[in-house]
């Protein structure tokens, strides 16, 4: 790890102005950043603990029934807050089946929006990456990519998004306020993950020194809470990251589908809201077909990107999946094994 | 660049200069204080076997500064035996064979007592296999553990019963 300088401002101006040198870096958790520093991957020359900063670890509910999370409040506490997980179940279920019990003790929400991809060549120090080092090329392109995106990748490069936690968060429109040196801007969490077209090192629209303080979900998205489901497919049914993941929501009145949502995760660079799948799906049964149908909108646009055509295939038949176990309703339980499609109640039809 | 940081390390306030905030309260612990029975397996945050309590909550040690947990309660291994008479915990693991090797033991056990902690498990063993899985087990004793902590978590709610009545 390289030497770097330590700073644990407490107040936001005062982070936002120490964050404003070149090569700084803000420290929460770092259960990503120091596994990249341990690595070589990341150098930062300062980091700025925010971990002490006062006000972002709170979960309150705004005058407009909008709910509002702290950047810094834990994965496992918003997890087991009960009155969130009521009314958000699928988020909660991401967040548990996401990394281990430690990890979810110590990341925190803002982390994890901007964790790192996990493309081993990303990861490896020695190999050619245009993400970690811009024009350098992609090993993972005739590499070991069977993981790798099938949606939103270019030719520079083929990494995934690997959060659970936003897959849910963007399938709910969910909003980021951040902080810069101008003040206080908010943008949909759908907008702050950038494409990597032929700057994949660019991974988000934030300027530089710009802190995200809090994510806000709209009273709306509470009208989803009744019918639910995250699922992830995963190489163990634990501790391990999405091949795909799907996030689904559906508002049902008698037997019709009124509204829809769907995301997915493990596919591509960033949350992949399937913004044509929700639109089949509204004004359709709750039915096999719709939910068929729907599948085959989100990923029409989808290629492979190396070994891994069988992610199409697989990412479809988990929406499937997760709209039919949604229309089921929620469970009242996050099931023992969350997002598991092993651990979904009897008779549900194996993926 | 010289840090002074406070911890109460097992129940004893420690003043702490840090000579460089690239310390981890792994390597704290085992480099600087000599308390080595929190193992350093993968230091990647990938393995367990670093896990100790912070504020009791179970967190992986390798992948956190100690400069920036300035005036936390730590709890690790060497903490939770009085004298000869072993943490319930710890007895659990030696009754069930929860263990082979050992070398990921203490963080097993430190994670199975975060793990109770949370409250989140109760009696049903695929819970705790799923709270369990941060901790790896080279030698394959998941068996072991699973009943370990099973029968661990009895223990102790029925000590918490008799205080109670």
């Amino acid at each position: 790890m390289n030497e770097f300088d330590y700073v644990r401002p407490t107040t936001l101006a005062e982070a936002v102005a120490a964050a404003a040198t070149p090569g700084a870096a803000y420290l929460a958790a770092g259960t990503n950043l120091l596994d990249l520093m341990k690595g070589g991957i990341v150098r930062p020359s300062k980091l700025v603990d925010v971990t002490r900063l006062p006000g972002l670890d709170r979960i309150e509910k705004l005058a407009d029934g909008s709910l509002r999370i702290g950047a810094m409040v834990r994965n496992a506490d918003l997890a087991h807050d009960a009155a969130f997980a009521k009314d958000f179940p699928a988020i909660a279920e991401a967040l548990l089946s996401g990394a281990s019990a430690q990890l979810r003790n110590a990341a925190t929400v803002g982390g994890n929006l901007l964790q790192r991809t996990r493309c081993g060549y990303f990861y490896d120090a020695a190999s050619r990456c245009n993400k970690r080092a811009p024009g350098s090329g992609c090993d993972a392109r005739g590499g070991d990519n069977r993981l790798h995106a099938i949606l939103g990748w270019s030719e520079g490069c083929i990494a995934t998004h690997p959060s659970d936690l936003c897959v849910p968060l963007v399938a709910l429109d969910a909003m980021v306020e951040i902080e810069g040196s101008k003040g206080r801007r908010e943008i949909a969490l759908e907008t702050l993950h950038r494409l990597p077209g032929t700057t994949p090192e660019r991974e988000s629209v934030l300027e530089p020194g710009e802190l995200i303080v809090a994510v806000r979900l709209p009273a709306s998205a509470r009208a989803f809470a009744a019918h639910s489901r995250y699922l992830k497919v995963r190489e163990r049914t634990s501790y391990a990251f999405a091949i795909v993941s799907a996030a689904a929501g559906l508002v049902i009145e008698r037997g019709t589908i009124r509204q829809a949502r769907l995301a997915l995760g493990g596919v591509a660079p960033k949350p992949w809201r399937a913004q044509a799948a929700e639109a089949q799906l509204a004004g359709s049964a709750a039915a096999p077909g719709a939910f068929g149908r729907a599948a085959q909108a989100a990923l029409a646009e989808a290629k492979p990107s190396g070994d891994n055509a069988f992610k199409i295939e697989l990412a479809q038949r988990l929406i499937v999946r997760a709209l039919t176990l949604a229309a089921q309703g929620t469970p009242e339980r996050i099931p023992a094994l969350p997002a598991s499609p092993f651990s979904s109640p009897a008779g549900a039809p194996h993926v | 660049m010289n840090l002074s940081i406070g911890l109460t390390i097992n129940g004893e306030r420690r003043d702490i200069v840090l000579d460089d905030p690239r310390i981890t309260l792994l390597d704290l612990l085992r480099e600087r204080l000599q308390l080595t029975g929190t193992k350093k397996g993968c230091d990647r945050g990938q393995c367990g076997a670093c896990t100790i309590l912070v504020d009791g909550r179970r967190i992986n040690s390798c992948l956190a500064l100690a400069v920036s947990h300035d005036g936390a309660e730590i709890l690790t291994i060497e903490g939770l035996a009085q004298g000869d008479h072993l943490h319930p915990v710890q007895a659990a693991f030696i009754a069930h064979d929860g263990l082979q090797c050992g070398f990921c033991t203490p963080g097993q056990i430190m994670s199975a007592i975060g793990l109770i902690n949370e409250g989140q498990a109760g009696g049903d063993p695929e819970r705790i296999r799923e709270g369990m899985s941060g901790n790896l087990c080279r030698c394959g004793a998941y068996a072991g553990i699973t009943e370990a902590v099973l029968d661990a978590q009895k223990v102790l709610s029925n000590t918490k019963t008799e205080r109670a009545a």
